[in-house]
């Protein structure tokens, strides 16, 4: 029988892209889109697609990739079918442009999961560097009411259980449950798999699924938003750094101590 | 729940005490509670807890809600799920506090779907507006390199707070409150997802959340080899030693040590950072220490906004000298 993974994925503005170019526009409370820097798929997101596809290279199982937003760059979303996964479905709608809101995002993914049909196993990244909300997957359970597993850093199926290693700030720890479950997992699981040029040729030819609002029977006006952001503003600091120069770089070093002792921190 | 009334902090236990982190928020409740002239009341679940109850009401604390239950005795996700959410039913507050801690992250998310609201998650600072009487609540978002203030429009309110945001009020043995215990029939099948086996990392030095002085590298160290140099440091100042994730994810050090917005918060009075470039999403998890000193060849970096002290170098040639006049200061 053929296991049917979900992976939960997002598209965001790239976290490596240069803290120049992060800018807020106050007014509307809203992260200035930067124009000359492609989004990518969420970090944590990629790994969520590599214990995906790590699954179907031993048992045979279907990957089936969902993301909710309202402009999509296709060439970025497409890049988890070139790593591997078997379908892509978009949920798209003007109404989705607010996906501050976890609760309305863990609504409109969980009718697109319903939609899908049967499925096994979802796996998500342990949060979106946009918003950092760690929220969606968590909300997605407890809507379906699926047992739920954080920050993995291993993801095996067998017996129809999921057994999860995850992380913690101790050590790590193997967790079970039954499926159908929600795993969340984090960068401890490894470099996501690159696309191969097979992989980018069949990705090519794949069309997304894109589902509306309307599709998802989905009633947009009750999608009301439980948290608002009621201002957004880039942090300041008020630190001088006093630089230790010395005659060399020893010398600094040197110095740095000291200037330690002095400040009686040591 | 148009009549909800009172400020309940959901907190933790550890070895049968009330945590640091449960402590924290009943300061953060503390304030909300006075400004909004209302009760605060913390909810605590597990075996024998009238001491812990008793701890809360000395740290500010009006009232407890206690569900004794042996099946609570140990974390389970399911059952201490449905333990707090009879508690925030019973107590019907008008805002709900949890940390922002390993359990807190998997509770709090779905604890709030499960009353129909919205989660303002890992914020910094919770404040009452004037105007509205409504929570405000402040977090970073995008890694720290933007602060959000939000409210939750539905009721109850709810946050999680990131530990080490607030400082524990004194305790005061004094104060005097009620404690409600409430019964709960938990059917131990609810709990679907089970612990199998737990490998505790041996960490020989000294703890990096409670450490004076925390040490810690980067990417720039090229390897696992310097961060021997760094335990040198570490040993002589008896300091926690960490690093950046770029570090962790390089296979260098174990996850364990990474400090970060998705590793340890750290509040030392020193922080020694080398080679590690200043990252916001670093910087989450280390914007409590007191005075932050970074050892950094490039004088652009980040890190040089946040920190007091500084060295623009190579770490090669300025973390020798630093360690042996360290060595002869502390001799
Ligand atoms: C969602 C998300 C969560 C994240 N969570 C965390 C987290 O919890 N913790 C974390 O640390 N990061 C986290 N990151 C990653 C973070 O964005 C940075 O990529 C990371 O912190 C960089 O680590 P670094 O400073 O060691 O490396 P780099 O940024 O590469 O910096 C290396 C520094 O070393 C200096 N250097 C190089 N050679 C030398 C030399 N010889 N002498 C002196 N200096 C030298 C360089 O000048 C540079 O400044 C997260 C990212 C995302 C997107």
């Amino acid at each position: 029988m053929s296991l049917n993974i979900v992976v939960l994925a997002k598209q965001v503005i790239d976290p490596e892209m240069p803290m120049s170019a992060f800018q807020v526009d106050r007014e509307n409370r809203q992260v200035v889109t930067p124009a000359n820097i492609p989004p990518v798929v969420n970090g944590f997101d990629e790994n969520a697609v590599e214990a995906a596809l790590r699954i179907k290279d031993t048992q045979d199982a279907t990957v089936t990739v969902l993301s909710m937003g309202q402009s999509f760059a296709l060439d970025v979303m497409k890049k988890p079918l070139s790593m591997g996964a078997d379908s892509l479905v978009l949920l798209q709608d003007e109404a989705f442009q607010n996906t501050v809101d976890s609760f309305t995002v863990a609504q409109v993914l969980t009718a697109a999961i319903r939609k899908l049909g049967d499925f096994d196993l979802i796996i998500a990244g342990r949060q979106a560097s946009d918003w950092d909300n760690a929220q969606v997957p968590l909300a997605v359970a407890e809507l379906l009411d699926l047992p739920s597993i954080t920050i993995g850093k291993k993801v095996e199926v067998g017996d129809g259980r999921v057994n999860v290693e995850r992380q913690t700030p101790e050590g790590t720890e193997i967790v079970e449950a039954p499926l159908p479950a929600m795993v969340t997992v984090s960068n401890e699981l490894g470099q996501p798999r690159y696309p191969t040029l097979r992989g980018i040729m069949a990705a090519t030819r794949k069309q997304p699924t894109i589902w509306s609002a309307q599709d998802l029977g989905v009633n947009t006006s009750k999608l009301q938003h439980q948290v608002e952001t009621v201002d957004l503003y880039l942090p300041t600091t008020d630190k001088e750094c006093e630089v230790i120069q010395g005659e060399d770089e020893a010398d600094s070093g040197r110095l740095l101590a000291l200037k330690l002792r002095e400040a009686k921190l040591i | 729940m148009a009549d909800s009334t009172g400020i309940l902090v959901l907190g933790e236990l550890e070895n049968s005490s009330l945590t640091s982190t449960a402590k924290e928020l009943l300061a953060a409740g503390r304030i909300l509670a006075d400004s909004l002239d209302q009760k605060l009341s913390i909810g605590i679940v597990g075996a024998d807890l009238e001491p812990s109850a008793q701890d809360a009401i000395a740290h500010g604390a009006d009232q407890a809600y206690l569900v004794n239950n042996a099946l609570l005795s140990e974390y389970q996700p399911e059952l201490h799920l449905a333990a707090l959410s009879h508690i925030c039913r019973q107590a019907g507050p008008s805002i709900i506090l949890m940390g922002r801690t390993e359990s807190g992250r998997e509770l709090a998310p779905r604890l709030a779907v499960r009353l129909g609201v919205g989660l303002a998650q890992d914020c910094l600072e919770v404040s009452i507006d004037p105007d509205s009487k409504r929570m405000i609540a402040l977090r970073p978002v995008y890694g720290g390199n933007a602060m959000a203030a939000v409210v939750c429009t539905g009721t109850p309110q709810i946050a999680s707070i990131r530990p080490k945001a607030y400082e524990p009020l004194e305790a005061d043995p004094s104060r005097h409150g009620e404690t409600v215990s409430l019964d709960l029939d938990l059917d131990p099948s609810m709990a679907r997802v089970k612990l199998v086996e737990r490998v505790e990392e041996e960490s020989e030095g000294v703890q990096l959340e409670t450490a004076r002085i925390v040490v810690a590298g980067g990417r720039g160290l090229g390897g696992p080899a310097p961060f021997k140099d760094l335990e040198v440091v570490a040993k002589l100042l008896r300091a926690g030693i960490g690093a950046s994730r770029a570090a962790v994810d390089a296979g260098w050090v174990p996850p364990p040590w990474q400090i970060g917005l998705t590793g340890k918060t750290i509040t030392p009075d020193l922080y020694i950072t080398v080679a590690i470039s200043g990252a916001s999403q670093h910087m989450a998890g280390c914007s409590g220490a007191k005075v932050i000193v970074a050892i950094n060849k490039d004088s652009e970096a980040n890190i040089f906004k946040e920190a007091r002290y500084g060295v623009v170098g190579d770490w090669k040639k300025v973390l020798p000298a630093f360690t042996e006049t360290l060595r002869e200061l502390v001799e």
